[in-house]
């Protein structure tokens, strides 16, 4: 059941990226080039994903579990740090290049895009660089609890 | 604003709302897609079910429309391949460092008025928007 309800949560999210326009990189650059002919349209989205998100965790925070696992797993961490500001220059200068973000780079996949399998071939190299870079880092018990609570 | 589509990005933007509360309700998990797939590639994760599970089904999803007519074309990309492998790599290592993008802090974190996700979130809007205006109207025709 866990698994059907992850599958079931991912096609909904692929459907939402796809009817929204926002699998397209050209229509996430028209958003962000505020200087041409600007899009609004991944605003909307972006309201329109929080109208539904906002009062559905507030539900899902007062549950004391979730139906199909043992205990939710709710970001842990609260503190501004450096990592969280330079993790987000980065990956905006990424996304800002090509007009794709993890989600949409992912569900592009079954375009077979060539493009697009170089694009996510070097992001899981740099997830994975990053895992190995910051590994000397969390060796601590209180660290690692923290990582399982990351935050998204 | 002669591409704004109001209504389509209403819908869209509802369906992964729902997405990320249907997840949270029923296996209690974040749907931050860079903390999905990271998880995934970290050998020391034991909970890779779920996270392949998710991504199969948003790499199904464009597959299901295109059966059923609503197919979707091969996305445009830059044509150099330094810039394709660059920014890959710039939102493979910045997600993981900054512990999420657009879904995981953008969508998630600012529903629960996270104050990290909602800094997250300002940081990488910039950051994109900044870049896009300097390769397209400093440096690009």
């Amino acid at each position: 059941m866990l698994m059907i309800a992850s599958l079931l949560s991912g096609l909904v999210f692929g459907a939402g990226l796809l009817i929204s326009g926002m699998v397209m990189p050209t229509k996430v650059l028209a958003f962000l080039d505020i200087f041409g002919a600007w899009d609004p349209s991944l605003a909307v989205v972006m309201i329109s994903a929080l109208a539904v998100s906002a009062p559905g965790f507030m539900l899902a925070s007062g549950r004391s579990r979730p139906l199909l696992a043992a205990q939710s797993v709710w970001p842990a961490k609260n503190q501004i740090d450096r990592p969280l500001i330079v993790g987000a220059v980065l990956f905006g200068v990424g996304w800002g290049l090509v007009g794709l973000c993890p989600g949409p780079a992912l569900e592009n996949l079954a375009t077979l895009s060539p493009g697009v399998i170089a694009f996510v071939a070097a992001m899981a190299v740099g997830m994975i660089l990053q895992n190995i870079w910051q590994r000397p880092r969390a060796i601590t018990s209180r660290e690692k609890a923290l990582a399982i609570g990351a935050d998204g | 604003m002669v591409n704004f589509t109001p209504i389509s990005a209403a819908i869209g933007g509802g369906l992964i709302g729902l997405s990320a509360v249907l997840l949270m309700l029923l296996t209690g998990r974040i749907a931050g897609i860079s903390g999905i797939l990271g998880g995934l590639l970290d050998f020391r994760s034991e909970d890779k079910d779920w996270r392949i599970a998710f991504i199969a089904g948003l790499i199904v999803a464009p597959l299901i429309a295109g059966w059923m007519g609503y197919g979707m074309p091969p996305p445009e990309l830059p044509a150099s391949w330094t810039v394709i492998i660059a920014a890959g790599l710039l939102v493979g290592f910045g997600t993981r460092l900054g512990g999420g993008c657009t879904s995981g802090h953008g969508i998630c974190g600012v529903a629960r008025l996270s104050v990290r996700s909602i800094a997250a979130t300002v940081v990488f809007m910039l950051a994109a928007i900044v870049t896009v205006a300097v390769t397209r109207h400093v440096f690009g025709g």
